[in-house]
């Protein structure tokens, strides 16, 4: 079996008597997408923070490429290869959606103590930006501050932030929501695609989505994974009926 | 977004124009005082614009650039004292009346100081990095005060303006010359910073410094570079007002400085090239005019503040020329 790329052991983190993560392993492969899913309050958000680096946990390990990246800052797991995006959209909203793929990629590019060339005149990060706007789809609006952007919108330039990062793997919170059926369509379409480039952990309440997308599935009730299986494997788990997608399913 | 662009490029060359012309009629119709005036402006214009770095781009309110204004004019004062009375420093090293060794001095001064305090302060946001810059600087300020070897609480008399090479810097309008291009000269920085990789990412950072840490960049490491460049272009001017007054006090160090850099960068506009500039000339018409007219003229300043806050958030600039546009 392939090495997986992410590897998450026995995480646990407690908000005082609240396991708000209880021991929680699983992991992610090349080439897959695997989905977590749960209802609201199952503390997917804060799984994304253990292992985006926002929270620390309270003990466990996160593996990714073979390195134990648990007392690795947040810029420092971006700069490894994590990618995330966030559940509710984080943009510079004074800024054109150009300039913030821009920021990420000079951010990958490690040149941020650079004083004198003016960025609008810098090929080498408004064509890029440009093009990954266009992978997205949103290059139409590029010249549009942030702030001025659809909530769908923003969701799209959320995943061109990642993408242009060059992310080797993508911890997407809630990628659809908010979006109309006719854009989370397009959403699905292009996820499906991004897998080959690097896997996806997708947190995601769209269950259309979920289930046209997902290669696996963990299902996380208060805190704890009550199963990992492929699609067919969850939908018949009865455990998973009964916790979470309804008895008369 | 052009249109905006080119109508703030225009207010900005008129102020320009406006702050050169005013001081060479002046001194063409036998007024020396009015030179003078327009020199404190361009100064303290300078001043601001170091603090405009922090407070405008990066949205670190600091309420500590006094130490650093002050520390530019001691060393002007402590350099230039030395050199007077020809008593050798330490190391080896003699006092200087050159100005471009005292800016210099006041340069490195400042910045190791505005990198020591960046250091502590930058760990915290919001009221309580204006806590801490504030104590810094009145720190330094009780420091100075008691501190009898350059003066203490009396200040410290520079006997004769400092020389700059090929210049008479006694006549007025030389030495406000000098004043405008270094002005114009860290003008020319801020823009060019400000359009920079570095000036988007310290943009960033006061925009959404979760979105700059989630790409990658540490939001603390930006911040600090650019609080030491800060502090080193108000140091600078620190070295300046001291030369134009021919004396350096504690006062330079009081949190008053401090809150009067921060009131003129309100006034012209936070984070506008040209703010701090049309920050400095108002600030000082007010408190000439005013000042004239009675004794609690910051009384009617302060109703002044209060209105720009209330209805014209952008400053003088901002109501000239409209919103800020990104590109």
């Amino acid at each position: 079996m392939t090495e997986p790329l992410l590897d998450i052991r026995n995480l646990c983190k407690n908000f005082g008597a609240l396991k708000a993560t209880d021991n929680v392993s699983l992991d992610l492969r090349p080439g897959e997408i695997h989905a977590l899913i749960g209802p609201n309050g199952a503390g997917k958000t804060t799984l994304i923070h253990q292992i985006a680096g926002t929270l620390q946990p309270s003990s466990g390990t996160i593996r990714f490429l073979g390195r134990d990246i648990g007392g690795m800052s947040m810029p420092g797991r971006t700069r490894l290869g994590l990618g995330r995006t966030f559940q509710i959209s984080s943009l510079t909203l004074e800024f054109s959606a150009l300039r913030n793929v821009m920021l990420a990629l000079q951010a990958r590019q490690g040149s941020s103590f650079r004083f004198f060339r003016p960025v609008m005149r810098d090929r080498s990060l408004t064509d890029p930006a440009y093009e990954t706007l266009e992978r997205v789809g949103l290059h139409e609006r590029a010249m549009v501050a942030a702030g001025e952007l659809s909530h769908g919108e923003r969701r799209q330039l959320e995943i061109a932030i990642a993408l242009a990062l060059g992310s080797k793997a993508f911890l997407l919170d809630e990628p659809m929501a908010g979006m109309d059926s006719e854009g989370s369509q397009a959403l699905t379409r292009f996820l499906d695609g991004l897998r080959r480039e690097a896997p996806i952990l997708l947190v995601e309440h769209d269950m259309d989505a979920v289930f046209a997308l997902a290669d696996r599935i963990s299902v996380l009730v208060y805190g704890r994974v009550i199963a990992t299986g492929t699609v067919e494997e969850i939908r018949r788990d009865p455990e998973v009926r009964h916790a979470y997608l309804g008895e008369d399913d | 977004m052009r249109q905006h662009l080119r109508r703030e490029t225009l207010v900005n060359a008129g102020l320009a124009v406006l702050l050169l012309a005013a001081p060479a009629i002046a001194a063409m119709a036998g007024e020396p005082f009015y030179v003078t005036l327009a020199t404190r402006m361009a100064i303290l214009a300078l001043a601001a614009v170091g603090l405009n770095f922090v407070l405008g781009l990066g949205g670190l309110v600091s309420f500590g650039h006094a130490a650093f204004f002050g520390i530019g004019g001691y060393a002007a004062g402590i350099l230039a004292t030395h050199a007077f009375n020809q008593e050798p420093f330490p190391f080896g090293l003699s006092g200087t009346n050159q100005m471009l060794v005292i800016w210099l001095a006041a340069l490195i001064a400042s910045g190791i100081v505005a990198l020591l305090i960046g250091l502590v302060s930058l760990r915290t946001s919001g009221v309580y990095f204006i806590m801490i810059t504030l104590a810094f600087a009145q720190m330094i300020y009780y420091f100075a005060i008691s501190w009898p070897a350059y003066g203490g609480e009396d200040g410290l008399s520079i006997y004769v303006r400092n020389a700059f090479p090929g210049v008479n810097t006694l006549d007025p309008l030389s030495f406000f010359l000098i004043c405008y291009v270094l002005l114009m000269i860290v003008l020319a920085f801020f823009a060019t910073l400000r359009n920079s990789r570095f000036g988007a990412a310290l943009q960033a950072a006061r925009q959404n410094p979760v979105r700059l840490a989630s790409v990658g960049v540490e939001p603390f490491r930006i911040r600090l570079v650019a609080f030491v460049i800060s502090g080193m272009i108000t140091g600078l001017a620190g070295a300046l007002f001291a030369d134009l007054n021919r004396f350096v006090s504690p006062s330079m160090l009081s949190w008053h400085m401090s809150g009067e850099l921060i009131v003129l960068i309100i006034l012209g506009g936070t984070g506008r090239l040209f703010g701090p500039v049309a920050g400095a000339i108002l600030y000082i018409l007010f408190e000439y005019f005013l000042g004239g007219i009675t004794e609690r003229w910051q009384l009617f300043l302060g109703l002044i503040l209060l209105a720009v806050v209330l209805f014209a958030r952008g400053g003088l600039i901002g109501l000239l020329a409209g919103k800020v546009r990104h590109d």
